[in-house]
């Protein structure tokens, strides 16, 4: 199976959460903003500069930087237009 | 910023809740002020303070800053998780976005680890009927273990029930009994352990679970704010907390 870090998720594709490798408060954020194994994300768009990236997650949507969500490893599980 | 809610005018209710929620809207249903709302992040940087007054009781509500989490280092949740820790808040509220309830599961059971009464307030009641969701209220309340006070702010539906559900509350008439999170049994030993060390805590309002998980997150930031609490006294609890952390 191949992982991706969440920021190499092309917009408009949605991804299931495998692993948070961050530690610390890092870490701590990104769970308590939903990112935990099992949780579906959608990339919904990209800043002009690529960073950061805007995300659906459980509902409300969140921007992270590559240095965080690098750290998110996600299963891709649809493409672009696949999913609401 | 007011560290302990003793200052206040009691009874004393916090509104917390993840950003976006309509806290700050019903913040301003409740006490009628034209607090200034948006939905930036970091809006309500200081805690607005407000009253109103139900059943010949004034009640002061302070609006907590928005957070996701008490238990991350940004300076909302610092002010937010100090607040309901050391501002022995009379009830709290936390608010929820009813169109999206499941992302706010996590903060409820945060607060309702730091606090037992609490009273979560279905918000955006209005947006989630318009979109097809249907909550069951009584199910809700029955899991979280709390009471669950369906509402629309921004067309004062729910109000009076929310008022009369806290004061309820605050007389003691009502009892939540927060569901606890139970961890895996090595850490479960863990905090027991180290909550029965500090029980001493729970004299000085403190809930000593809530402290022993603080301390084994590794956040020793609790430490001196403990103190001061109280009142710079040398307590039991005080050196307990510190024999535990630098050995």
């Amino acid at each position: 199976m191949t992982l991706f870090g969440l920021h190499e998720l092309p917009v408009g594709c949605t991804g299931e959460v495998v692993a948070v490798r961050a530690t610390g408060p890092t870490r701590r954020r990104l769970l308590d903003l939903g990112l935990v194994p099992g949780t579906r994300v959608k990339a919904v768009r990209k800043s002009a500069a690529g960073d950061p990236v805007a995300f659906r997650i459980r509902g409300a949507l969140v921007a992270l930087r590559r240095e965080e969500g690098s750290t998110v490893l996600v299963r891709p599980i649809s493409m672009p237009g696949g999913d609401r | 910023m007011t560290r302990d809610g003793t200052e206040l005018p009691r009874p004393v209710v916090a509104l917390a809740g993840n950003p976006n929620t309509g806290k700050s809207t019903l913040f301003n249903a409740l006490t009628g002020l034209k607090q200034h709302t948006g939905n930036w992040p970091g809006k309500t940087v200081a805690c607005a303070r407000g009253w109103y007054r139900y059943n010949g009781q004034t009640v002061t509500l302070v609006d907590l800053p928005g957070t996701y989490s008490l238990l991350s280092d940004s300076p909302e949740e610092r002010i937010t998780r100090d607040f309901l820790c050391f501002g022995r808040p009379d009830a709290t509220v936390v608010v929820v976005d009813a169109t999206c309830l499941e992302r706010n599961l996590n903060l409820i059971f945060q607060i309702m680890e730091v606090n037992t009464r609490v009273v979560a307030c279905l918000n955006l009641m209005d947006e989630a009927r318009r979109r097809g969701i249907r909550i069951d209220v009584p199910a809700l309340a029955r899991e979280l273990g709390v009471p669950v006070v369906p509402a629309a702010a921004r067309r004062g539906e729910g109000l009076t029930l929310l008022k009369e559900t806290l004061h309820r509350v605050i007389e003691g008439r009502i009892h939540p009994a927060p569901r606890p999170v139970s961890y895996d049994p090595e850490l479960e030993a863990a905090v027991a352990e180290l909550a029965a060390d500090l029980a001493v805590l729970s004299r000085e309002g403190l809930n000593p679970r809530w402290v022993a998980l603080c301390l084994i997150a590794g956040d020793e930031s609790i430490i001196p704010k403990i103190r001061t609490f109280c009142n710079g006294k040398e307590t039991q609890g005080d050196t307990h907390v510190r024999n535990r952390v630098t050995p």
